[in-house]
């Protein structure tokens, strides 16, 4: 299995996602060039952090209508394993492929700090790796994480699930003073109709290494190779019986 | 005959949704004594100049533009305005 990972000029997470998968999930990863039409067959395509086009417009805006975007958009479409990470959450929103935006931060400051985050749904491509409720520390950076949609749309998220990650205090509590940029309900990540797109503003990948003292974020990757072989275990058996043990 | 007109986009955070800048442009006026100011809201302003053959043809052209990339409408309202005929094609 493979996982690309694109680059947009100003991406800057590329290499930390790049290492979290290599070494820290021993697995094989390529990038993807933002000029590119192909995906290399990939398995799993991944939109990392940084200032893509300079976040000129707003964030995410530009990034989404280039070139290798019209592959990545049919790929989730197709349900394709996607997963965007800070800046590459805000190209999903902006290629509505996940609901709501992501604004500037309620203090208007750029916050780069740990934060307390909890899983909230543990029955995705990637949380199966973690136990449900679990509360992880993992790094936010960013100016324009405050993530918001209409009332009605955050009460279907949450009414389906699709909250998978929530900013929580110490007590694993979703408390204003736990929330780094005032998203709508402490909201931290989310996922799609389908399930197999994700985006969430903290970053995984910069705590998936032993070296950096926190593996918390880890389990992500982990959960997504997981995914990878239990569908490729599908795609053997299609039509066939499903051997036992596999999918587990 | 296509004429060049002057348009300009005025982007506002979408009603009902925070507008932290806005707010704390109100806040930094309210300290520094100015009374009476009421909401305060920041957005945006793009001016593009476009040939087209009408303000109108103009207009909806911008219109497309802004629903495709100037503006999100999930967090933004804009306005288009078209300033008539800034050079014309000899």
């Amino acid at each position: 299995m493979k996982f690309g990972i694109v680059r947009f000029p100003g991406s800057n997470c590329d290499q930390d996602v790049f290492r979290a998968v290599t070494e820290g999930l021993g697995r094989e990863a390529t990038y993807l060039w933002h000029k590119s039409h192909d995906l290399q067959g990939v398995d799993v395509v991944v939109l990392p952090g940084g200032f893509s086009y300079g976040d000129y417009l707003r964030a995410g805006a530009i990034a989404r209508f280039s070139p290798i975007m019209r592959e990545v958009v049919q790929f989730a479409r197709d349900g394709g394993l996607t997963l965007g990470i800070c800046n590459g959450f805000q190209v999903l929103c902006e290629a509505r492929l996940l609901p709501g935006a992501l604004v500037r931060n309620r203090s208007l400051r750029f916050r780069c700090v740990e934060v307390g985050v909890k899983v909230e749904n543990a029955e995705t491509p990637f949380t199966s790796a973690y136990e449900e409720g679990q509360r992880l520390v993992i790094p936010v950076a960013h100016g324009e994480g405050q993530y918001v949609a209409d009332p009605a749309t955050l009460d279907a998220l949450e009414a389906s699930d699709r909250v998978v990650f929530r900013y929580v205090d110490e007590r694993g509590l979703a408390t204003d003073a736990a929330n780094p940029n005032g998203s709508a309900r402490n909201i931290a990540g989310i996922i799609n109709e389908a399930g197999n797109v994700l985006g969430v503003m903290p970053h995984p990948e910069r705590v998936s290494l032993a070296a950096l003292g926190n593996t918390d974020g880890l389990g992500v990757f982990v959960s997504l190779a997981r995914a990878v072989a239990r569908s490729d275990a599908e795609g053997l058996t299609a039509g066939g019986a499903r051997p036992a043990g596999v999918g587990s | 005959m296509a004429e060049t007109f002057s348009v300009e986009v005025r982007i506002t955070p979408r009603k009902g949704i925070l507008d932290p800048e806005g707010e704390t442009i109100a806040r930094a006026l309210e300290n520094l004594g100015y009374e009476g100011v009421g909401a305060v809201r920041a957005g945006r302003l793009v001016r593009l100049e476009i040939d087209a053959g009408s303000p109108d043809e103009a207009h909806s052209a911008v219109r497309k533009m802004c629903e495709e990339l100037i503006a999100n409408p999930v967090i933004e309202d804009f306005e288009v305005r078209v300033e008539e005929g800034v050079e014309e094609d000899a």
